[in-house]
C-alpha cells in the first residue's frame, strides 16, 4: 500500500465522523482538520508505529484576509522512517484567535508557535512560554497580518532606554 | 551613568528567567547571578543575546533572545516578485549565499512546475557544495577560535578565500552572489571557473588535513569540546535539530539522501554521522562533510553535460536578452514578467533543501499573482538555537561559547 493511502486509512479509522479532508498539490499531501482535533491528530501522527512523524519542521500561519476563518495554521511534519512530508492545516477564526499548542507533542513547536503568535497574533493555548519571538514585548501589532502596512507604523517601536538616550524631560 | 534595575527588564522575560528560583539581593555572594551575554559579543556569532542564570560559574538557566537582526524578509517577500527576492536570499545565511539562492530557485520552480536544464542543475550542485565547504570552514575556524585556537581560523579562511575567488569568476560577486535564476542559472559556468574548481578540489584535502592536524590532537581543544553540550538522537529530533548538529547525535538524516533534489540521487556520497552528540562530534561531522562535498563536486564535474543553462519557457522564465531584442514573443513575455511577475497557479508548496546549517525550507503560498501571498522561511539556525538552553544547562560559562560555536548559528538567517 502506498504510504499516502496508509495515512488516509489511519486517520479515517481514528477520526470517523469528524471533519477532515485530504488534498494534494505538486505531489505534497495536505491534511486539513478542525482546530479542536489538532493535538489528537498530531499525537496520532507522531506516535503511530507505522507513521512516525517524529520531526516537526515548521509551524506557521496564513492570513487569508477574509471574513470567516481568517487564519490557517500550517504544520509541516516529516517522517524520518518513511521519508515523507505531510502538511497539517487547521483554520482559525479571528473572533476566537487561538488554537491548542502542540508543544506536548513536539518540543520544537515552542519557538515556532511563539513566532506565529508574534507575527500573526494567533494565541496557542497551553503554551509554556508564549512570548514574542522577534518583536519587542511592548509592540502592539502583528506585522505579518495583511492589514499591517509594509512601511511599518511610525512611533510603534520605541527606542530602548539607555544612558545615551535618556527619557525625555529627565535631562539634568 | 544611569543604573539599570530589574524594573528595566520586561516582566515576562524576567519571569521566564526566574522560573524556578528565589532571587534575593541581600547577600550577593549567596545568590545566583544573572549574566547578560550579547547581543554585542564576539563569541555569539552575531547579535544573539543570551540571558544566563548562574550559580558561581555553572549555568542554571538560559533564555535566548532573538530579533536584533529582524528585517522582516517574510513581509518583504509578500510585496515583491519571485525574481526580486533572489538578492534577499543572499542575506539570510550570509556565509553560504549560493546555497540559499539554489533553495529559493528550487522552491519557486516547484511552485511553477518547471525544472531547470541538466547542466544548470549540475552547476547548482557544484556551487551548493562549494558553499557548504565555505560555510563549514568558517564554522570550524570560528569554533576553534572560540575555544582558544586562533591559527585555525586564519588557515580555514585562507581556503575559503579560494572559493570566493571561484565565485568571483563565476558570477562577478564574491559574497552576495544572486547567481541562480528561476529556471536555471544567470550564466553558464566559464571554463576558467571550472578549471579553478578542479584545481581547488585537487588541493583542498591536503590543506584540510593540515588544519585538522593543528587541532585534532590538541588536548586543550579536545577537552574544551568533548562531553560538552550532549544531546541524544531522540532528543535532537524532538528539538527539531537538523543538519550537522543532528548528525552529530547519530541520526542519519540528510535531505540530499532522504528526499533527493537536483541530481543528488545520481552521485555517490556518504551521510556522515557521529554517535556521541557532543560539541566535538558536531565538529567532526562538519570536517568530514566537506570531504564528502569534494566527492560530489568531482563527480558532478565528470557527469555535467553540455547544453543550455536556462529553461526556454518564455511564459514562466525570463528569456535571454539577445532573444528579447530579436524576437517578438520573447519581448512580450519579458515585459509581462518584469511588470507583473510570473503567475504561478493557486496553491502552496513547501520546498526544503539541506543547507550547510541544516534544513532550509521555503513555504510559498500563491494566489495566482505575481508575488507570493505568503513566504515562510524555515531557517535552520533559528530552530537549532532553540536547543541552546537545554545544552548549556549545568555547563560552565566558558562552555556556552563552545556550544553556541558548535551549533554554528548565523543570525542573519535566525532573525530573518
Amino acid at each position: 500500500m502506498e504510504f499516502k493511502e496508509l495515512i488516509e486509512q489511519k486517520i479515517r479509522e481514528k477520526f470517523a465522523g469528524r471533519n477532515f479532508s485530504f488534498s494534494e498539490f505538486r505531489g505534497e499531501l495536505t491534511l486539513t482538520v478542525d482546530k479542536k482535533d489538532i493535538v489528537q491528530v498530531c499525537t496520532l501522527l507522531k506516535d503511530d508505529g507505522d507513521l512516525q512523524f517524529k520531526l516537526c519542521e515548521d509551524i506557521t500561519a496564513i492570513d487569508h484576509a477574509r471574513r470567516t476563518d481568517r487564519f490557517t495554521v500550517v504544520y509541516h511534519i516529516f517522517s524520518l522512517k518513511n521519508k515523507f512530508r505531510l502538511s497539517v492545516k487547521a483554520d482559525v477564526d479571528e473572533s476566537d484567535c487561538s488554537i491548542d499548542s502542540v508543544t506536548p507533542v513536539w518540543k520544537t513547536a515552542n519557538w515556532h508557535e511563539r513566532e506565529t503568535f508574534d507575527m500573526y497574533g494567533v494565541r496557542f493555548k497551553n503554551h509554556p512560554d508564549l512570548r514574542r519571538m522577534y518583536m519587542p514585548e511592548e509592540f502592539e501589532y502583528h506585522p505579518l497580518r495583511k492589514d499591517f502596512p509594509l512601511m511599518g507604523i511610525p512611533g510603534s517601536l520605541s527606542l530602548p532606554k539607555s544612558p545615551l538616550n535618556p527619557p525625555k524631560g529627565d535631562l539634568k | 551613568m544611569e543604573k539599570f534595575t530589574r524594573d528595566d527588564v520586561h516582566p515576562k522575560i524576567l519571569e521566564a528567567l526566574l522560573a524556578d528560583t528565589e532571587l534575593t539581593v541581600e547577600d550577593a555572594l549567596e545568590n545566583e547571578m544573572i549574566l547578560n551575554m550579547g547581543p554585542q559579543h564576539p563569541a555569539t556569532h552575531g547579535v544573539l543575546r543570551l540571558l544566563l542564570r548562574l550559580d558561581g560559574e555553572t549555568v542554571m538557566g538560559c533564555v535566548p533572545e532573538l530579533g536584533y537582526l529582524h528585517r522582516g524578509y517574510e513581509k518583504l517577500a509578500e510585496n515583491m516578485s519571485f525574481y526580486e527576492f533572489i538578492p534577499h536570499t543572499d542575506r539570510l545565511d550570509y556565509l553560504s549565499p549560493m546555497a540559499n539562492n539554489v533553495a529559493w530557485a528550487l522552491a519557486v520552480e516547484k511552485l511553477l512546475g518547471i525544472e531547470a536544464p541538466p547542466r544548470a542543475q549540475y552547476i547548482r550542485m557544484i556551487v551548493t557544495e562549494l558553499a557548504r565547504i565555505a560555510s563549514h570552514l568558517v564554522a570550524i575556524g570560528a569554533l576553534a577560535m572560540d575555544v582558544g585556537a586562533l591559527t585555525v581560523f586564519l588557515w580555514t579562511l585562507r581556503e575559503r578565500e579560494k572559493i570566493l575567488d571561484i565565485w568571483d569568476i563565476l558570477c562577478g560577486a564574491r559574497f552576495t552572489n544572486s547567481y541562480t535564476r528561476i529556471g536555471g542559472v544567470a550564466n553558464d559556468a566559464q571554463p576558467e571557473a571550472l578549471a579553478k574548481v578542479k584545481w581547488f578540489i585537487g588541493q583542498y584535502l591536503d590543506n584540510l588535513d593540515e588544519c585538522e592536524r593543528l587541532i585534532n590532537t590538541n588536548r586543550i581543544f579536545i577537552e574544551r569540546l568533548e562531553g560538552v553540550g550532549i544531546i541524544s538522537g531522540d532528543d535532537a529530533v524532538d528539538m527539531g535539530l537538523t543538519g550537522p548538529s543532528l548528525r552529530g547525535s547519530g541520526v542519519e538524516f540528510d535531505l540530499r539522501r532522504a528526499q533527493p533534489y537536483l541530481f543528488y540521487d545520481k552521485v555517490d556520497f556518504n551521510v556522515v554521522t557521529y554517535p556521541d552528540g557532543d560539541s566535538l562530534a558536531r565538529y567532526f561531522v562538519r570536517a568530514d562533510e566537506t570531504r564528502e562535498s569534494i566527492k560530489i563536486i568531482s563527480q558532478s564535474l565528470d557527469k555535467m553535460p553540455q547544453g543550455e543553462t536556462l529553461l526556454n519557457q518564455p511564459k514562466k522564465v525570463l528569456p535571454k536578452k539577445v532573444e528579447v531584442y530579436s524576437k517578438m514573443e520573447e519581448l512580450i513575455h519579458d515585459f509581462m514578467i518584469v511588470n507583473f511577475g510570473v503567475n504561478p497557479p493557486v496553491g502552496e508548496i513547501y520546498s526544503a533543501v539541506e543547507n550547510p546549517k541544516g534544513e532550509l525550507g521555503f513555504y510559498l503560498v500563491s494566489k495566482g499573482e505575481g508575488h507570493p501571498w505568503k513566504c515562510k522561511i524555515r531557517s535552520p539556525s533559528m530552530v537549532n538555537l532553540q536547543s541552546v538552553p537545554r545544552l548549556v544547562k549545568g555547563q560552565m560559562i566558558s562552555d556556552v561559547v563552545a556550544i553556541v560555536g558548535s551549533l554554528d548559528p548565523v543570525m542573519g538567517e535566525a532573525d530573518k
